[in-house]
């Protein structure tokens, strides 16, 4: 055990933390929208946009993140139009790369989690609300929505989990994540198992807060039943 | 279409190869997974709480912890292990482990903290009165467990134990990093030399998918199989 490298590298790892907690939380942001987007496409009636909305979570689910990632960075270079579109500007930073392939990852796995989630929403609930005389968009924002979050709240918190361990991938495309800076700190001094130690550590203290603050909002959100 | 040609002008026979590593290191790595899952399911379930802790300090730590770390663990730590234990017994020469073993372990180490979590699971779901009827019918032990509560644990594992599987598969492009020649690192081999990643990532994806629709198909089979009776 070289306590000392363990001591010295804590620092480091300290500050590509943020950079995996910035990682985690923009596309835990938009990967809600794009999720929540997609699970409304999915409840359509219109067999097109329901494939199509079905078709998107199942390509994103069966495919490994990594692939998804080289796809975007690599992969969307090549086509010449978009060098010369505008969007070129996000997509030649492999920053902007890594969050659109989490939101997008994310966002397949929320609209799976929020589906199921509208789709277990009893009946009586909506019927209740025609029957008030509540309009539809109401009922949705005020009816659906919160019941929903309720019921998506433990496995999405798991979603969450997956995700602050899917940015690690983020270090395949060069950034410097918390497993980017501990893979620079093992390959250059060769102590695998401290460095392990205090990147899994950081790791597992993150997943701590983020299981605890689901279990916080769990009890808030247990207004009915 | 070329690029995918067959021999020695295009990159198809390489690509098949590659995906059958895959399906390799998948099998091998759930396989090492299933052993983990019979130590650990045992000492999660274990009335002492000294096991207890053992059982839950592995799951806890495999799964909150990315997987690329854990490779990244075993990747650079696994040949310093061997040449550690070699060098007490007088062998001072620099070993290579090979990179199948490795990922294997690596992933199957993952693996193996998501299949006990899916046993633990199965066997607290089991009706308290199979095993007390067990007891007092004087059934063995042993036999308690291979005729009574297995078959009905398997029913319930086998659906959490195909996402187990579908998450195994997808864990194996991860070990690319380390060289080992599976389907993502023939395509970034193949994507460096034509310069064309977006075809060869495309078709990893195909590929990919083709896997879990596949493997989706099957475990769907056994899952109606194990579950008939019901």
């Amino acid at each position: 055990m070289d306590l000392e490298l363990m001591i010295n590298s804590f620092p480091k790892l300290l500050t590509a933390t943020f950079i995996t907690i910035k990682l985690l939380s923009a596309s835990l942001f938009f990967g809600l929208f794009i999720g929540l987007l997609f699970a409304i496409l999915r409840l359509n009636k219109n067999p097109i946009i329901n494939k199509f909305s079905y078709g998107y979570s199942y390509v994103f689910r069966g495919t490994p993140l990594l692939v998804q990632i080289f796809i975007i960075y690599y992969g969307l270079g090549q086509i010449e139009y978009l060098r010369s579109t505008v969007l070129w500007v996000i997509l030649k930073e492999p920053y902007w790369c890594a969050i659109i392939a989490f939101s997008l990852n994310t966002g397949a796995y929320t609209s799976e989690i929020l589906r199921s989630a509208f789709q277990t929403i009893k009946p009586g609930f909506i019927e209740a609300g025609k029957s008030l005389g509540i309009s539809n968009k109401i009922i949705f924002y005020k009816i659906q929505i919160p019941i929903a979050i309720k019921q998506s709240l433990p496995a999405y918190g798991n979603e969450i989990i997956l995700m602050l361990k899917g940015t690690s991938l983020a270090s395949t495309v060069t950034l410097m994540d918390l497993t980017g800076v501990a893979k620079y700190i093992i390959s250059t001094t060769f102590k695998p198992i401290e460095v392990f130690i205090v990147a899994g550590s950081i790791y597992l203290f993150m997943t701590f807060i983020i299981h605890n603050l689901i279990k916080f909002l769990e009890k808030k959100y247990s207004f009915y039943q | 279409m070329e690029l995918l040609a067959f021999g020695k002008t295009g990159w198809g026979d390489e690509l098949f190869y590659a995906t059958l590593m895959t399906v390799a290191v998948s099998i091998t790595a759930m396989t090492i997974g299933f052993f983990f899952a019979l130590i650990f399911t045992p000492l999660k379930l274990s009335k002492y709480k000294t096991l207890n802790l053992i059982g839950n300090f592995y799951t806890t730590v495999i799964r909150g912890v990315p997987e690329l770390l854990v490779i990244y663990l075993f990747f650079f730590g696994g040949s310093g292990a061997i040449m550690f234990v070699a060098s007490m017994f007088g062998y001072n020469e620099y070993i290579e482990i090979n990179a199948f073993l490795t990922g294997s372990f690596a992933i199957g180490i993952i693996s193996g903290a998501y299949s006990t979590e899916v046993f633990r699971g199965a066997i607290q779901s089991i009706d308290k009165g199979q095993f007390e009827a067990a007891k007092v019918l004087g059934i063995k032990k042993h036999i308690q467990f291979y005729k009574i509560i297995l078959p009905q644990m398997l029913r319930l594992a086998i659906p959490n134990l195909s996402n187990v599987w579908q998450i195994t598969l997808k864990d194996t492009s991860l070990i690319s990093v380390t060289g080992l020649v599976e389907i993502m690192r023939q395509s970034y081999i193949a994507a460096g030399s034509t310069r064309d990643p977006l075809f060869f990532y495309s078709f990893a994806a195909v590929l990919y998918l083709l896997l879990t629709y596949l493997s989706m198909k099957l475990l769907n089979k056994l899952e109606v199989k194990y579950s008939r009776g019901y």
